[in-house]
């Protein structure tokens, strides 16, 4: 594939959107920060092979429910999560889930680029070495595939050994998507991904996740309701730590069920 | 509906609003005066206003195109407010259109004058078919004014009546030509005048049909007054 010119097939979109089973099962989902409860009893689905946005005024939860889906707050003390977030078959916020494996499985972008302080090459290595035993030529394999999936190869090709940090702030975000990309996951886990990059990467990440959804799963959270209404085929807006609605992306922007839905996506909020 | 953050936006909206009705206005009037031609007493004054009314409101329809165009490049707009801009636009050419064939029945109601035979079809009959039009437009931008789907399902009712004034219309006119075909002209004009009305007729209808989809997102062309209701009924 030549990673200058992605392009969304429609038609596989067509035959996936007419298989919607769920990757991510979330019941009952209550978060606390301390004392503070930031999710209130949030029930959704997140569909295989489908994009699902959360959007939602500052505060409302989002960032916080993308970051149980892979375990990230039981790095912080204090943070809770109590409910049933079913992955794989399992409950991934019980007691004695492998937090490492799981979010080999559940891979995150972040908001601002956080290459590793390494070669690019290393800064995709680095998290395959921590699952898997490679040969150097394997691994070198494992790298280009990933930064081709990441539409990244052909511009560092032929500067691998280069830092990760000396690329631009789009290919720096495009390196961590390879990177999450190159450990095998299941499920993307994007939040706010084009925040800190100017409208053509941003264009391209999107192209980027049109490509990806074919074969991931991916949650991503933004601000920009124009990008939610792009990428995603569900949509899910939430407010002051609630499921407020959820459904259809299609659907949403264009006759939203609820008037706090509506008041949010037309600006007449707040 | 509540104000945007954006007052801008608000006051766009509400300028492309009243500038559909602004608009309504004018074709209603023009409307009027191809009614009083219908009954030949009207002033040749007033036939000359039909020609300077119609420039400005095919003017108008340009404005607010441009101006939805500008909202839609600027605003992003979404939900109820990208369905008002984009129905807004095909409900200015629904009004261009029934100013287009008000004026035509105009021009040809002033053109054949005249005593015949004929008279009292085009008096009575063709005048009650562009009465009832003349109402449905009313209503259709009264709908849209209020934004009540109720309201625009009544209209919509009403399009059947005319439907069937014109075959009337159509009935008596042919009844007459194979008489006499001395009135086969006259009658061919009478012919014209009564598709206008009738066109107007449609034209106030996919108004109405755009209220609906403004207020509850739902597409009700071609379907019937039943369905529209029930539709409307919905949530």
């Amino acid at each position: 594939m030549n990673d200058t010119t992605l392009v969304a097939r429609p038609e596989v979109t067509h035959q996936v959107r007419s298989r919607t089973t769920p990757k991510m099962s979330i019941k009952g989902l209550d978060f606390y920060y301390g004392g503070f409860q930031a999710l209130k009893n949030i029930n959704l689905d997140v569909l295989d092979k489908r994009v699902t946005a959360f959007i939602g005024p500052s505060g409302c939860g989002k960032s916080t429910l993308l970051r149980v889906l892979n375990r990230m707050y039981s790095l912080y003390p204090g943070q809770r999560a109590t409910g049933d977030v079913q992955f794989d078959g399992r409950n991934i916020i019980a007691p004695r889930v492998d937090v490492n494996l799981l979010r080999a499985k559940v891979g995150m972008v972040f908001q601002k680029p956080t290459p590793f302080p390494m070669s690019i090459h290393d800064n995709i290595a680095f998290g395959v070495t921590l699952y898997e035993k490679l040969t150097p030529r394997a691994m070198d394999e494992r790298v280009e595939w990933a930064l081709s999936k990441a539409a990244l190869w052909n511009e560092v090709k032929d500067k691998l050994k280069q830092s990760g940090m000396a690329l631009s702030g789009g290919q720096q975000q495009r390196l961590c998507i390879a990177r999450a990309v190159a450990v095998h996951p299941e499920v993307m886990l994007f939040d706010e991904p084009t925040s800190a990059l100017d409208p053509i990467s941003t264009a391209k990440i999107e192209e980027l996740i049109a490509e990806l959804k074919h074969e991931y799963t991916i949650a991503i959270v933004t601000h920009n309701m124009q990008q939610a209404a792009r990428v995603s085929d569900f949509t899910a807006y939430m407010y002051l730590g609630e499921l407020v609605e959820y459904g259809e992306t299609d659907q949403l922007f264009l006759r939203p069920q609820q008037k706090a839905t509506e008041d949010y996506i037309t600006g007449r909020f707040g | 509906m509540g104000e945007h953050t954006y007052k801008q936006f608000d006051y766009e909206l509400e300028a492309i609003r009243s500038g559909v009705l602004n608009m309504g206005g004018q074709v209603e009037q023009q409307l009027q005066r191809a009614i009083a031609a219908l009954s030949e007493d009207s002033s040749s004054e007033s036939i000359d206003a039909v020609g300077a009314t119609e420039a400005l409101v095919n003017s108008a329809q340009i404005t607010i195109d441009q101006q939805c165009m500008q909202i839609i490049a600027k605003r992003q707009p979404a939900a109820i407010d990208l369905r008002t801009i984009l129905t807004v636009t095909k409900i200015v050419n629904d009004l261009e259109r029934i100013g287009d064939e008000a004026k035509k029945i105009a021009y040809k109601a002033a053109a054949t004058r005249g005593s015949n035979q004929l008279t009292q079809v085009r008096y009575l009959e063709v005048t009650r078919a562009a009465n009832q039009a003349r109402t449905m437009l009313q209503m259709a931008l009264d709908s849209f004014a209020r934004l009540d789907p109720l309201a625009a399902a009544d209209v919509v009712d009403r399009d059947g009546e005319i439907d069937a004034m014109f075959h009337s219309i159509m009935r008596q006119l042919i009844s007459y030509m194979m008489e006499d075909p001395r009135t086969i002209s006259p009658a061919l004009e009478i012919v014209f005048i009564a598709k206008s009305i009738e066109r107007i007729g449609d034209h106030a209808k996919n108004i109405a049909e755009s209220v609906v989809q403004v207020v509850k997102g739902k597409d009700v062309r071609h379907a019937t007054p039943e369905q529209i209701r029930a539709e409307v009924a919905e949530r």
